[in-house]
């Protein structure tokens, strides 16, 4: 085993834990616990949205994605970092001046009804577990691969460490331990490109695919996980360990899916234009309804400083997923055995020590990339853990009140008891899968929501309970179906597996004919509402 | 500042005070706004449909720059084989161009949106303009 793993490890939660600690000198307040008391500068704010934001799934998910199907994977990164363009075009600056802090708060300000709250805050939990259960099994898969440990104490740890800090530090704590994890996320990726980079030009540049096949790089031992046939002719076993030299070509195995050749560099027919828009529609406009994006917004003293501070994530974002397209494409030279394997999520974790040698400088950089790895469940935990507890705290535990410190921290327990016992639990979901359906759903039920609220009056209450019942339900079915359900074929696979195409413009027309049809319901303040939301904070008396 | 309304006076020392008690005096507009009057009504219609028009003009340019790629790749595939510096051009458009492409269409939207708003805030302080 790498003998720097363990220190950098512990260095990455002591670190998180003085953070926290250091905060939490400041976080005397309730106020100060749930919103830092709006005193958090933009840069600083910023670089805690993007550490939040850039989870397991973008981390170590989209590397793993293009090492094994190339181009047509590409629209992950984009749309992670396009989600926050729609977020600054339709919601950030108006969002803020409605003084919402979670979106529940909001559907209270915009259409004052108690059955919307109660239904957006059934949402918010929803999407938070879901987002949360790959997090916590991304960690354990983590800690297994690489010391050999049990997965269940893998994400035992990470969620011990995250509940600890959000029950004691707050949101003023985890806004510096965030910006700390954007900027170790960041650094954890590229530095080692650049070793990986200087690697790669001294072997003569090998190329990604070259026209005879994929070979290996080096001697490899792989051994063969299930039942399977090489090349479709030599069959193997599951247990047998096979050998290869420098040189040899890569068998394709029949067991895992993966792309080759030209289907890998070049955009093809293999995904659908159906599947590829729907993608795009959930990644693009699901950014908006994550709860734990929204909750950061308030923290931004007023509408366009909020966008300001949208831009810069936007860039940072932008930045950060420059880097795990390189490490899916490097690793397509340097760890093809990942391809038999089919464990490619591991390919950013493997790949230093991998091309450069397991001396010093391969073992330093190997450790270094895995506390990054710990460091982004860490950061899209605590966010999640932090806007869930905050929503049990204000509408499930004591609705209408003020509560104390220790509620929220009972909140804290409440929230992430969910998703650790369903971690422990079930360990064989795709991560990037459910991340992917995560958005889908937030897509289909949040941003009609927001968008519709924000820009148009005549949207009532009864409106969108029923677009959130039609888009957000049909969505969370589709999720149900693809997690627990049997596995499906031919085109009802794509509608369900890949649901936003056709959920998201149902949760909108629904939205919309519906507000229409009980337009006497409008709520005789919007006029007011709109210029609360739209008018800038230097016009108020 | 709005002190048109005030007769040429002798040099003064500006007090807080002072200066609060004449902006109040020149302030039609927020009044409009805080009582909802036609007037307050429609000019916030108006900074809401600037500013929707300005959001969905660019999310407009966005669907064009990125969303018709899928269906241009799909309606010819020779575009996929084209080359720029060593690398395929959708490796080059999607992994590297399309950031900074966001990041740009971002920093024109704040910079025309906050214009929208200074505009709204002049036309409120000055209405008689």
């Amino acid at each position: 085993m790498n003998p720097y793993l363990a220190p950098g490890l512990i260095l990455v939660v002591l670190l998180t834990v003085a953070i926290g600690a250091y905060g939490l000198r400041f976080a005397r307040t309730t106020s100060d616990f749930l919103v830092a008391s709006r005193s958090v500068s933009p840069s600083w704010n910023a670089a805690a949205i993007s550490g939040e934001y850039l989870s397991a799934a973008s981390f170590l998910g989209v590397a793993g994605l293009v090492l094994r199907y190339g181009v047509d994977v590409l629209w992950y990164p984009v749309g992670f970092a396009a989600g926050y363009l729609a977020l600054l075009l339709f919601v950030a600056a108006p969002l803020r001046r409605s003084g919402a802090f979670t979106l529940p708060d909001f559907c209270e300000v915009r259409l004052r009804s108690t059955a919307l709250r109660r239904l957006a805050t059934a949402f918010v939990l929803f999407i938070g577990c879901l987002y949360m259960l790959p997090q916590l099994q991304g960690a354990g898969l983590t800690f297994a691969t690489l010391t050999g440990g049990s997965y269940a104490w893998g994400a035992l740890v990470v969620a011990v460490v995250v509940t600890a800090n959000v029950a004691f530090g707050g949101m003023r704590a985890i806004t510096f331990v965030q910006a700390f994890q954007y900027w170790l996320k960041l650094t954890a990726l590229a530095v080692p490109m650049i070793f990986l980079i200087l690697q790669w030009q001294s072997d003569g540049r090998p190329q990604v695919t070259p026209p005879a096949g994929a070979v290996f790089h080096a001697a490899t031992t792989v051994v063969v996980e299930q039942d399977a046939v090489l090349d479709g002719t030599r069959r193997v076993e599951a247990g047998e360990t096979l050998r290869f030299e420098a040189g040899d070509p890569v068998p394709q195995v029949s067991t895992v899916d993966a792309e080759f050749g030209a289907d890998w560099l070049l955009p093809d027919g293999e995904t659908s234009l159906f599947a590829t828009y729907s993608l795009i529609l959930a990644t693009f406009l699901g950014t908006m309804g994550l709860p734990h994006v929204l909750v950061r917004f308030y923290t931004n003293p007023d509408g366009a400083s909020a966008r300001r501070t949208t831009l810069v994530v936007l860039a940072m974002v932008g930045l950060f997923y420059l880097l795990p397209t390189m490490y899916g494409v490097l690793g397509r030279i340097y760890t093809p055995q990942l391809l038999m394997t089919g464990s490619s999520d591991a390919v950013v974790l493997l790949l230093p020590e991998a091309a450069l040698g397991d001396g010093h400088l391969g073992r330093l950089l190997g450790a270094l990339v895995t506390a990054g790895a710990l460091a982004a469940f860490l950061s899209t935990s605590s966010g999640l853990l932090t806007s869930v507890a905050g929503v049990i705290f204000t509408d499930v535990l004591r609705p209408g009140r003020n509560g104390s410190i220790r509620d929220f921290r009972v909140a804290t327990l409440l929230a992430a008891s969910v998703p650790t016992l369903l971690a422990l639990y079930v360990s064989d979901m795709d991560v990037s899968r459910v991340v992917g359906l995560a958005f889908a759903v937030a897509a289909s039920s949040f941003c009609p929501l927001l968008v519709l609220g924000i820009w148009w009056r005549r949207l009532t209450d009864v409106g969108a309970i029923a677009g959130l019942v039609a888009g957000g339900g049909a969505a969370m079915a589709a999720v149900l179906v693809t997690v627990l359900g049997p596995p499906l074929t031919g085109w009802v696979a794509e509608v369900v597996n890949q649901p936003a195409a056709w959920t998201v413009p149902l949760a909108f027309l629904v939205m919309v004919g519906v507000s229409l049809l009980s337009g006497r319901r409008v709520p005789p303040d919007v006029g007011a509402t709109m210029l609360r939301l739209h008018a800038p904070e230097s016009l108020r008396g | 500042m709005a002190v048109d309304e005030s007769p040429p006076r002798p040099r003064v020392r500006v007090v807080l005070a002072d200066a609060a008690a004449r902006r109040v005096a020149a302030d039609h507009g927020s009044a409009d706004l805080a009582e909802q009057t036609p007037v307050g009504e429609a000019l916030v219609k108006g900074l809401v449909r600037a500013q929707l028009a300005l959001a969905l003009r660019l999310a407009l340019v966005v669907a064009a720059g990125l969303g018709t790629l899928p269906l241009l790749f799909a309606v010819a595939p020779a575009v996929g084989e084209v080359k720029v510096f060593g690398m395929h051009l959708p490796w080059v458009l999607l992994g590297l161009l399309s950031f900074p492409f966001l990041v740009l269409v971002g920093a024109a939207y704040v910079r025309w949106a906050e214009r929208n708003e200074q505009d709204f805030a002049a036309l409120i302080r000055r209405p008689e303009k």
